[in-house]
């Protein structure tokens, strides 16, 4: 809104504009109250400064220098070169599987989840009264604790008793084991997914609200029927949250965690994720072990701390990657935003 | 005429539709709910109505389960968490957003790593160094950083400080209000929303964080929050799935009611994340 947005860095108050007669006294004047304008950010900035040091930038460095060792709680730190390097690209036979099925979640679940959200939202904007409520209606699921949202799921789901297969076999559907079948558990999750959609719906939802009226009228005068409109005027308009849905979703299936290992542990009814006994995750048969889950295991689980950080080091680059293509393509996160 | 059919046809088939989503997205709560009313007996085969009420469920669970411990835990957790955030976050979102330093930029960039950053990646050194320090088996891994900002609350409140108008600063400067004294009196006045967003994100992000807990509590049962304790019931604890479903009720009910109370700024807060700017 301001008229003539002032971009941090150029760094000269307003003030010295139009005055070139005095213009040493207020150079020095501005440079002082830079001076002091810096300091008192700086002041303002201390502790998260002092944050980023500690939890970002220490344990990054640690992490690189942590995988080139051997290493558990017990003994400190003993350099073995590539070893765990060569472990993770060529040894670790469960790698590749953690791998694929992150893969899975990133390819499958991330694009029904978004074009879900997006249909969710579209039928949102149609509806005139009660849209409140069922907005509410359709975002309490994402509300509910993750653990919860699984525990449930993984119990409406239930093979044997639980409703959905009733109602599958009611009408003469052979229904699958979800969470029990290798071939159906990660489709299962991707399902709860759907079901935890209001997040991503809720910006979505944001987004279409705010494209002009009158490029839809525009596009209608022009002849164009309602799917040509939400292609050519809808799309366009949103390609920046897309993008930022895109991103955000792909990170988040990389961390994926929370579900896979409570579903896991929830459908086999068994001890696990407890420390030590992370060989229980990714049940049935590893279908849902994803990348996050065999770190944890491999750090935590199997107290390979040394091997775990070199799987730390190649998410972070993957992650890094991904997030200077959001960086340089989302209007949200540039840093001088012509509010 | 035709017109007119094909609008009533537009509405029936738009108000079918937002009725079948209605029933989906809250046919599974309708489940646990009733299990929750069952018998033992009854949860554990083939799911039906339930054939005799047992709201002592809710009770019982109570009563065979540690559930107010967890959940006081799952408190302190998400209280001090946040109250801490707010300390460190506040005045970094407002030099973010308001004043003008070399590097400003370059710090926003980091405040988004940061915030995306998979916690796996930095899980190692940082239970390292929590062991050092005597940590691990509580909840103060998860609450401590908070002191020194969280970058997600960082990165919200100041989408929420740069909606401020510039003149209403500017203005308080001209006054000669110190910086201190303009953030204190003038933004985060006008800033409350944005403020009571950021805290109940990270209250409900620290109330439902499972991996936090299962890396820093898990080996001490009387650190558990509920978020954790509750992916236990079934598994360690053999729970029957009516408590379960129970016991899983009873963990959505903070959040639920939080959101209830606040769900204007909460939604506001969540498009802000991604569409503002």
């Amino acid at each position: 809104m301001a008229a003539a947005p002032v971009r941090p860095g150029a760094g000269r108050s307003p003030s010295v504009a139009g005055q070139p007669a005095t213009e040493g006294a207020t150079a020095h004047l501005s440079r002082s109250r830079r001076r002091r304008r810096e300091l008192v950010a700086l002041a303002f900035l201390a502790p998260a400064l002092l944050g980023m040091l500690v939890f970002f930038v220490f344990p990054l460095v640690m992490t690189v220098y942590y995988s080139f060792t051997a290493f558990d709680l017990s003994n400190p730190p003993r350099f073995n070169g590539l070893a765990n390097w060569r472990y993770l690209f060529t040894g670790d036979p469960l790698i590749g599987t953690a791998a694929m099925n992150t893969l899975w979640f990133v390819a499958i679940m991330v694009p029904v989840r978004i074009v879900g959200a997006l249909a969710v939202a579209w039928m949102l904007t149609r509806a005139r009264r009660a849209s409140g409520l069922l907005r509410t209606v359709y975002y309490l699921p994402a509300l509910i604790p993750p653990v919860a949202s699984t525990i449930a799921f993984v119990f409406v789901l239930n093979p044997g008793t639980g409703p959905v297969n009733q109602l599958l076999e009611a009408v003469g559907i052979d229904p699958p084991g979800w969470f029990t079948d290798p071939a159906w558990s990660k489709p299962a999750l991707a399902l709860l997914g759907l079901w935890v959609l209001g997040d991503v719906m809720v910006i979505m939802l944001a987004s279409l609200l705010d494209v002009p009226t009158e490029q839809y009228e525009a596009a209608e005068l022009d002849g164009a029927n309602g799917w040509q409109r939400f292609v050519y005027v809808t799309i366009p308009h949103m390609a920046p949250i897309l993008l930022f849905a895109l991103i955000t979703g792909v990170i988040g299936a990389l961390r994926y965690f929370t579900e896979p290992a409570v579903a896991s542990a929830t459908a086999q009814g068994r001890a696990a994720v407890g420390a030590g006994t992370s060989t229980l995750l990714g049940w049935p048969g590893n279908s849902t072990l994803t990348y996050g889950q065999l770190l944890y295991s491999k750090a935590f689980g199997a107290n390979l701390l040394g091997y775990g950080s070199a799987m730390a080091v190649l998410l972070f680059v993957v992650t890094a990657a991904l997030m200077a293509v959001l960086l340089r393509r989302s209007r949200a996160f540039t840093p001088e935003v012509a509010s | 005429m035709t017109g007119r059919r094909r609008s009533a046809l537009a509405f029936v088939a738009d108000h079918a539709t937002f009725l079948a989503l209605a029933i989906l997205f809250l046919a599974p709560l309708v489940f646990i709910a009733l299990t929750s009313l069952m018998s033992a007996d009854q949860a554990g085969t083939a799911f039906a109505w339930p054939t005799q009420w047992h709201p002592e469920n809710f009770a019982a669970v109570f009563d065979k389960l540690p559930l107010l411990k967890y959940f006081g835990n799952s408190l302190i957790y998400a209280t001090l968490a946040t109250a801490f955030m707010l300390i460190s976050s506040v005045p970094a979102a407002y030099a973010l957003a308001r004043i003008q330093f070399r590097g400003s930029n370059l710090l926003f960039l980091a405040v988004i790593a940061m915030m995306l950053l998979p916690p796996q990646v930095t899980s190692v050194p940082l239970y390292v160094m929590w062991t050092r320090l005597g940590l691990t088996g509580s909840l103060w891994p998860l609450i401590l950083p908070n002191l020194l900002g969280d970058a997600f609350s960082i990165f919200l409140l100041r989408q929420f400080f740069l909606t401020i108008p510039k003149e209403y600063t500017e203005a308080a400067r001209m006054d000669g209000c110190g910086e201190l004294r303009t953030l204190l009196r003038v933004i985060l006045p006008m800033a409350r929303p944005g403020i009571a967003a950021s805290s109940i994100f990270l209250f409900f992000a620290s109330w439902n964080d499972y991996y936090g807990p299962l890396l820093y509590t898990s080996e001490n049962e009387s650190a558990w929050p509920v978020s954790y304790a509750l992916a236990q019931l079934r598994t360690a604890r053999s729970v029957d799935w009516n408590l379960t479903m129970a016991a899983t009720l009873v963990a959505m009910v903070p959040v639920v009611l939080l959101f209830f109370l606040a769900q204007r700024v909460f939604i506001q807060g969540i498009t802000l994340t991604g569409v503002k700017g």
